[in-house]
């Protein structure tokens, strides 16, 4: 038996070591996708299979649950329905069968609505301030500005549930309970020390010689900053943009406590559509899916940017 | 083309003096350049007379218009910094031809002149291609179009060599020299190599602690220094510093070390200190048996066409420039001479040297620059 003397760098892993972390990985990948694989299967059952013991991995697949989460319904005689005369389209007839009919849409598309308005709105606005206190926290002589930065970064210390209340009783006042513009502000608020802290990070690393030398050839100090740092911070904004964006899309606690009707996002509402007989789980599991969608969207479309921005300062071009 | 006066100016950042009431001009057209150990202060001088910081007190004259407090982009001044500051999401192209951009000029005269330019630094191969792959010499002569193109009435260069390597650095040196000696432009240049400074300027300028010590031609700082600090920090190796034995009246001929009596130039004022300290370049001692000073050798550098012999002696240890033709051993014992014409001596308490017929002989002039 011969014994390798060959001595592996610790760069350089050999051959088992690779198909070990990679088989690692692919555990990894199986067993943090199964719920999301459950919930997207789950979409597709009827109320009894979905609700099946032992579950049911294989299944007659059917569009109940989303017809149900798009509409509301009401249960009819076997005669009214006769007298209607046929099915104009396929969900009708998928409704009929259940001897109800379709009364009109339900209120989803409406939550909806308001999640992507809400979930960018304050997406953009925590961005958008957030670069330019960043750029100000990095650049300029600012009195306290260890403590301010801290500050900012404390508001991110307490669970929402604490402040609550006083939160609730402050928009009561000030009429902004139940509105999209109040959660924007909130959310806006809680994402501005992310915001901050990342994009601050991203304008450290940028030189300050770029904009002195732009300004020095004539622009001004905002014109500099707008053609010369914000091109250099694009990865950082769509990183930062994305984690802003999570947080906002899948925040519950807040939406819950601080909205009712008009201005409810998509977390709140979902898990509480209601069936005959309790709660419809494939409905609800085809609004998760739906809710899902645009952050894997948005993801998948800046994957490039946020691959090198959440490995920001650890490599140097 | 312009000349820059500074008055009076003053910069500090909290209880930190940066630059300490300096005053001094800039001639048009010179190349004038700033040295000093990092924290003298010439970098901020540079970066007032550029507009990147304010001055606390003074005022910065450019053709005698009142500047100090005009911003950097009225100054008409372009700017050459160490890292290069190349936009890095721009080709070399759009860099170079950047501030003409800014200005709104027309985008044929855009092209002409950047064209114009980079042939002048030979990168014309380059115009097209991104700024990230270029080698550190071809960024420099990028970083150095964008600021020709101007045709500003100053350049202010911080450092500009700091970034390249060593062989590449002189090379760039005497590229600059000359493109210096073809454009004419004033020429404010930043550097702590006190090598590059000798080669390059028409008079340099020598800082401390924010205080300016001497300012004069190459030649004129290294024969006549100003300052103990000054004849430290240029030449290398560096000045030999000798403690003398007792005061010096005015027109004392003679100076009394440790082990020996050593002619000098005749003083023209007294030393008020009871402490002198004598300066003598390695070039000024030669190895002769009959000597003044003895000392025991303590190694011997050969270099060639000379040799760097590093004698003790009771006055302590001496660094001597010799011809290689002198043979000197290790340990052995030998007589050393002083060019009596070219010796500084200094007020150990105050580090200014004292008046001699040294400094009354007409202006050194700069000698390989003039």
């Amino acid at each position: 038996m011969s014994v390798s003397t060959k001595a592996y760098s610790v760069s350089e892993s050999g051959k088992r070591t690779k198909w070990l972390a990679g088989g690692m990985v692919v555990v990894y990948a199986l067993v943090s996708m199964i719920p999301l694989v459950w919930i997207v299967l789950t979409g597709f059952k009827s109320p009894p299979d979905s609700i099946a013991y032992p579950p049911k991995v294989v299944f007659e697949p059917t569009m109940e649950g989303y017809v149900n989460l798009f509409t509301s319904r009401s249960r009819q005689t076997p005669e009214y329905i006769e007298s209607l005369g046929p099915p104009q389209t396929w969900y009708d007839a998928l409704v009929r069968e259940r001897n109800m009919v379709i009364t009109g849409p339900s209120r989803f598309l409406g939550r909806y609505w308001n999640s992507i308005v809400i979930g960018f709105g304050s997406t953009f606005l925590a961005v958008f301030l957030g670069t330019l206190a960043a750029y100000a926290f990095s650049r300029f002589r600012i009195p306290l500005k260890d403590d301010l930065l801290f500050f900012i970064l404390s508001t991110r210390m307490m669970p929402p549930i604490a402040v609550a209340i006083p939160i609730f009783l402050m928009y009561r006042e000030l009429g902004l309970s139940d509105t999209a513009l109040g959660i924007i502000l909130l959310y806006t608020a809680v994402n501005l020390s992310l915001s901050v802290w990342l994009l601050k990070g991203f304008v450290d690393e940028i030189p300050r010689e770029y904009e002195e030398a732009a300004v020095i050839d004539g622009y001004s100090r905002l014109q500099a900053f707008v053609k010369v740092v914000l091109p250099q911070m694009r990865a950082g904004i769509a990183a930062t943009a994305i984690f802003c964006l999570i947080f906002a899309w899948n925040e519950y606690a807040f939406a819950l406590l601080l909205t009712s009707g008009q201005a409810q996002t998509a977390p709140p509402f979902i898990p509480i559509i209601i069936g005959e007989g309790g709660l419809d789980w494939p409905a609800v599991a085809a609004g998760t899916t739906l809710f899902l969608l645009p952050v894997v969207i948005f993801t998948v479309l800046l994957r490039d940017q946020l691959l090198r921005g959440i490995t920001f300062g650890a490599v140097r071009k | 083309m312009a000349e820059i006066r500074i008055e009076n100016l003053k910069k500090h950042f909290g209880d930190f003096v940066a630059v300490n009431d300096s005053t001094f001009t800039i001639e048009n057209g010179e190349f004038f350049v700033m040295l000093g150990p990092s924290g003298c202060g010439k970098t901020t001088t540079l970066r007032m007379i550029a507009g990147l910081e304010l001055p606390s007190e003074g005022r910065i004259l450019l053709d005698g218009e009142d500047v100090t407090f005009n911003r950097a982009s009225q100054r008409d001044i372009a700017f050459v910094f160490q890292l290069f500051a190349l936009y890095p999401h721009m080709t070399v192209r759009r860099n170079i031809s950047f501030p003409l951009r800014v200005q709104g000029m027309a985008r044929r005269e855009v092209r002409r002149r950047t064209e114009e330019v980079a042939k002048l630094l030979r990168i014309e191969h380059l115009l097209d291609r991104g700024v990230g792959g270029l080698a550190a010499g071809d960024r420099q002569r990028v970083a150095l179009g964008r600021a020709i193109v101007r045709q500003a009435k100053a350049f202010l260069m911080d450092e500009p060599l700091g970034a390249l390597d060593a062989e590449f650095r002189d090379l760039m040196c005497e590229e600059l020299r000359l493109l210096h000696n073809r454009v004419g432009a004033t020429t404010v240049y930043v550097t702590h190599d006190q090598i590059e400074a000798m080669s390059m300027a028409d008079r340099i300028c020598i800082m401390n602690k924010g205080e300016v010590l001497q300012i004069g031609a190459p030649m004129e700082v290294y024969a006549r220094p100003a300052t103990r600090f000054v004849a430290g920090f240029i030449g290398s190796p560096s000045m030999n510093f000798l403690e003398a034995e007792g005061g010096l009246p005015a027109g004392a001929r003679e100076i009394r070390i440790p082990g020996a009596r050593v002619p000098m130039p005749e003083t023209r004022e007294p030393l008020t200190s009871r402490n002198a300290v004598l300066g003598a370049r390695p070039e000024h001692i030669t190895i002769r048996d009959d000597g003044p000073l003895r000392g025991e050798v303590f190694a011997v550098e050969y270099m060639g066409a000379r040799q760097m012999v590093t004698v003790d002696t009771p006055a302590g240890r001496l660094r001597v420039r010799a011809p290689n033709t002198v043979a000197v051993d290790y340990g052995e014992n030998v007589g050393l001479a002083f060019d009596a014409e070219r010796l500084v001596v200094f007020n150990a308490e105050t580090d200014r040297s004292v008046a001699s017929t040294l400094f009354e002989a007409p202006p050194v002039q700069g000698g390989a620059h003039g």
